[in-house]
């Protein structure tokens, strides 16, 4: 065939080809991994809320103005006053800090404490059904009738609350890393690692812990998003966090009976608890696709 | 051939109780290998062929200690291991190593490929430091992998690679035996046959033992020299490759040798095809295992268990046919 006949063939090129999209680090980044750097970036919005609180136009969260309460939202009271005054703009912006707070300790120190039941009950055998069978004892008791008989136990305060959510959150965990254990135990590296030698504690730490590391910080994720929804729950109810500190829970609760004529007080708190509550599930769901060990190199 | 055998396997059994009902109790087992014997000498491969689901792994597995057997011994170079404790026991892990079949799976993911073959070394505290470092390097020389693989992952290489990454992971302890867990069936041909002559070249170049666990009859044939033919957890025919290849005995190993493809369209072809399904290990049949397929079966088959038997030139069959009674 000659050559003629094979170029008319081929379409034409045009001589230069149209520059490449010239993209930056981060925006590569959002076009591969969007619920990442959405989720990401609202998480870290709302952080950076909490902690600048003072300095984001807010007063008082718990200055009383009776004189002006009930205000609609309005250029001095963004989000309005609630029926003793306080401006809700300030309560929900602080509020922010109990939620991150807890949403955060409790996925850290469920995450913790699971994955040593975990690993343990995976390891050693002869624990693993007492464990289990404690820990599916658990995980029948409702998580909120559960955090609530905790907090009757004891006195209103964060840490508290921290504290009965975390031991509701740690089965989920427990069972997550006892079975990535169980199936990474029989993995052909972990079996020829014995035979090439390797004891059981590094074993456990060479090549067990660091696959385990993906789907908990995952889990972790769901995890502190669910405590959120639990602390609010809890607070709502005035089980959780007391009532002197603002938290988006007991915002709603004491807005709850002026609901039909003044909505805006649940309103804003609420949109708050879901935006957040939306945007870590949605770095979960992005860190679950990206945390593939063979994607790992393509970020 | 050496007095005393690298490894030498007396009538291993490995059953993996079955546990059933309430209780829990064991309701049965599965008789994955019953009774094998064989031996290794030095620089020797031996290839174990049969079916998927003979116990054919198993009987690797069982050689690295990866489980504990049911009864039987295991020698290593007259030294009885299957029974040593722990901390006797991983001082002679050093001397066998085991190349898995799946490329994918029997590398760490999260471990970097110069950490994969530098951990038998630092297990047995063979070396450190830089000194640990060139024998690294040696080792991926020696495998045919690029120096900068050192610092990569398992997932940026292809599976010929990660298989060869296993294979200097296998060696970089200083073994005299590897087994080779359908090292090369996951592979493509011509991957294939790149791993099977770095296998020869390594053992040739190092004195290796090979233990070749296939049921790849072709690459069987252009690498060992001795073959043994498991059928559900029985030794049914040992031999020299050449002999078994040429003059095969055992019924069953006549079937598995028709069964092998040839690469001429032309030749004749002299398949046996085996009837009926194969029987389970949970459920062997009686006497001779194989008599339910064997298209020579008579009654004696069905009651007896035929022994192996040399029946000349080193080569061992388990068949009544080759013992008239009397």
């Amino acid at each position: 065939m000659s050559s003629t006949t094979l170029h008319a063939a081929a379409p034409e090129l045009p001589d230069v080809l149209p520059p490449r999209k010239a993209r930056g680090r981060v925006a590569m980044f959002a076009y591969r991994h969007p619920s990442i750097f959405v989720g990401g970036l609202l998480v870290a919005l709302i952080l950076a809320s909490a902690v600048f609180a003072p300095w984001l136009g807010t007063v008082d969260p718990t200055a009383l103005a009776p004189a002006k309460r009930l205000r609609l939202p309005s250029e001095t009271y963004w989000f309005g006053t609630d029926m003793l005054g306080r401006d809700i703009y300030s309560r929900v912006l602080y509020g922010t800090r109990v939620s991150l707070q807890v949403g955060i300790s409790v996925a850290f120190f469920a995450s913790i404490i699971g994955m040593f039941i975990g690993l343990t009950s995976g390891f050693v055998r002869i624990l693993d059904t007492v464990v289990m069978r404690v820990m599916d004892g658990l995980m029948s008791i409702p998580g909120i009738l559960l955090a609530i008989a905790l907090m009757a136990l004891t006195r209103g305060s964060v840490g508290n609350v921290i504290i009965a959510i975390t031991i509701t959150e740690v089965p989920r965990v427990s069972r997550l890393v006892r079975g990535v254990v169980l199936s990474l135990r029989e993995q052909p590296y972990v079996e020829a690692a014995v035979a090439a030698g390797t004891r059981v504690p590094k074993i456990i730490w060479k090549h067990i812990l660091p696959n385990t590391l993906a789907p908990i910080t995952v889990q972790a994720t769901f995890i502190c998003a669910s405590a959120m929804i639990t602390e609010a729950t809890l607070s709502f109810i005035g089980a959780g966090t007391p009532p002197t500190i603002p938290s988006w829970g007991n915002i709603m609760a004491e807005g709850r009976a002026l609901w039909q004529v003044k909505p805006f007080i649940v309103f804003f708190p609420a949109v708050f608890l879901s935006v957040t509550v939306l945007s870590v599930n949605l770095l979960g769901d992005g860190l679950r696709d990206a945390l593939d060990p063979r994607m790992a190199k393509k970020i | 051939m050496s007095a005393i055998p690298l490894l030498e396997v007396r009538d291993l059994k490995k059953h993996f109780p079955l546990h059933g009902g309430l209780l829990g109790r064991q309701t049965g087992a599965v008789y994955a290998v019953d009774g094998v014997s064989f031996t290794v000498n030095k620089g020797e491969t031996l290839s174990i062929v049969g079916e998927s689901g003979f116990g054919k792994s198993t009987v690797g597995k069982a050689i690295l200690r990866l489980y504990p057997i049911t009864s039987g011994e295991v020698h290593l170079d007259g030294q009885r291991i299957d029974n040593l404790p722990g901390p006797h026991l991983r001082p002679l892990r050093q001397r066998v190593q085991v190349v898995f079949q799946d490329p994918f799976s029997s590398l760490n993911p999260r471990q970097r490929v110069g950490d994969i073959i530098a951990e038998p070394i630092v297990n047995f505290g063979l070396a450190s430091g830089s000194e640990l470092e060139d024998r690294v390097a040696g080792l991926m020389d020696k495998v045919g992998l690029p120096r900068d693989a050192v610092k990569r992952y398992p997932h940026e290489f292809s599976g010929g690679q990660r298989q060869r990454i296993g294979i200097a992971r296998a060696l970089a302890p200083g073994a005299d035996l590897i087994i080779c867990d359908e090292a090369v069936s996951a592979l493509d041909v011509s991957v294939k046959a790149q791993i099977v002559n770095l296998l020869s070249d390594l053992q040739d170049e190092l004195g290796l033992a090979l233990l070749f666990i296939s049921h790849d009859l072709a690459i069987v044939e252009h690498l060992t020299h001795r073959v043994a033919v498991m059928y559900l957890g029985k030794i049914v025919e040992v031999a020299d490759r050449r002999t078994l290849f040429a003059t095969p005995h055992h019924p069953y190993t006549r079937a598995l040798l028709s069964a092998v493809p040839v690469p001429d369209p032309t030749a004749p072809r002299n398949r046996i095809i085996l009837r009926g399904d194969v029987p389970s290990p949970i459920n062997p049949p009686s006497g001779c295992r194989f008599h339910t397929r064997c298209p020579l079966a008579h009654d004696r088959c069905k009651v007896e268990e035929p022994v192996l038997r040399d029946v000349g030139q080193g080569q061992m069959s388990a068949c009544h046919l080759d013992t008239p009674l009397g």
